[in-house]
């Protein structure tokens, strides 16, 4: 979706306000929502995690910290899956006679279950379209779900650099479609094909990309 | 936000001292400490950094860091004319197992909008100034692949050891902002 989450590229959103030494977290609340949002049962799609947060309208989410936004997605998600109810959630109880159930993640597992690496590369079933040194043009898309093709580079032209194997498609896995996985290519752009004359000769850009993004140029 | 985790502790979606564990793994037991020594073993160990290049994610995992959100690790090396930034522009993605969690304006709108499109004016707010003829390779994070800028070690530290080395090594030049 062309969101206000998809901002490479935008002027006038303010200064940057690097931070040294900060806390992890600034508030205990924050650490709250990050832990709550790791330990949901919803945590299992990371892709329908981010979707929600796109969904934020534009005006709340440039408005909104980093948190509030997480809190927000986590709620929202909550509510979809009919984990919790509007009820629950304004009373901060459970409503009567819920059956309780027995949580996903306990703490003696936490340090395990978070330092265990996944993957999300997938057995390939398709032999990749693509081979480093191709000259592809992604594609001019503009779906309303969740996608991770930045409008910034729609239509514009770039050279494969590498083939990660085939990961989970976003695109699909976010709204519960099947992971779906296709190859990803990191793919390199030059700036003045994406910016323009006055953008410099010899800065580059470089995104992780799925095929069906891409097109032989 | 206690109502929800109220309401997720008595409902036994979440249990609230696995919340304390995270909680407690991500302020105590990953951060920019972990990403410093690999920077530190590379900057030692020719054959390391060999193996870091070719395969970060199994390279960082012999030092044991490892997990969510470094599940496909790539390593890239700042040198004499190429100089390293790394953007999530779509959201916050970063590499958590060695990098510990973002810092705020990681993830906030001005450095996620300009990264790409005015990278040397995003190094000048950082006091970043590079020549004109050093490429600057701006790598936006848009998949489940995380990237850890590899500093060029310092003049004059051939004496130090390896963990003097890493203590040199900064959260922001491993995001490719600063220099060390």
């Amino acid at each position: 979706m062309n969101g206000a989450h998809d901002m490479g590229g935008m002027h006038g959103l303010g200064p940057i306000a690097p931070e040294t030494d900060a806390p992890v977290f600034h508030h205990s609340w924050e650490a709250r929502v990050h832990a709550m949002t790791m330990a949901s049962p919803t945590r299992s799609n990371i892709d329908a995690g981010r979707h929600q947060r796109e969904l934020i309208p534009g005006p709340d989410y440039l408005r909104m910290s980093y948190y509030e936004k997480w809190l927000t997605g986590l709620c929202a998600l909550l509510l979809k899956h009919g984990l919790v109810t509007p009820d629950e959630l304004a009373r901060g109880q459970p409503d009567p006679g819920r059956a309780r159930a027995t949580p996903l993640l306990a703490a003696a597992a936490v340090p395990g279950v978070l330092s265990r690496a996944g993957s999300y590369e997938r057995e390939a079933t398709t032999r990749p379209e693509f081979v480093p040194g191709d000259r592809v043009r992604a594609a001019n898309i503009n779906p309303t779900g969740h996608t991770r093709l930045p409008r910034y580079v729609r239509g514009r032209i770039g050279v494969v650099e590498r083939c990660h194997g085939a990961h989970v498609f976003p695109d699909s896995n976010a709204h519960g479609q099947g992971e779906a996985a296709q190859p990803l290519y990191l793919v390199r752009f030059e700036a003045r094909e994406l910016w323009g004359a006055d953008a410099s000769a010899i800065d580059t850009i470089r995104l992780d990309l799925w095929e069906s993004y891409l097109a032989p140029a | 936000m206690k109502a929800l985790e109220s309401v997720l502790v008595e409902k036994g979606l979440v249990d609230s001292a696995a919340l304390d564990a995270i909680v407690d793994y991500y302020e105590n037991r990953v951060g920019p400490r972990n990403g410093a020594r690999v920077v530190a073993r590379a900057w030692t160990d020719p054959d390391y950094r060999a193996r870091l290049m070719n395969d970060a994610t199994a390279a960082i995992a012999e030092l044991d860091f490892n997990g969510r959100q470094g599940e496909h690790m790539v390593a890239v090396e700042n040198g004499p004319r190429v100089h390293n930034l790394v953007v999530c522009t779509l959201c916050s993605c970063y590499p958590w197992p060695v990098l510990g969690l973002p810092p705020v304006w990681y993830k906030s709108a001005p450095y996620r909008s300009r990264a790409v499109i005015d990278p040397r004016g995003v190094l000048a707010e950082f006091g970043t100034v590079l020549p004109d003829d050093t490429e600057i390779r701006v790598w936006d994070s848009t998949a489940e692949v995380r990237y850890l800028v590899i500093p060029e070690r310092p003049a004059g530290t051939g004496n130090l050891t390896e963990d003097e080395l890493a203590a040199l090594v900064s959260r922001d030049s491993m995001i490719g902002t600063t220099l060390i």
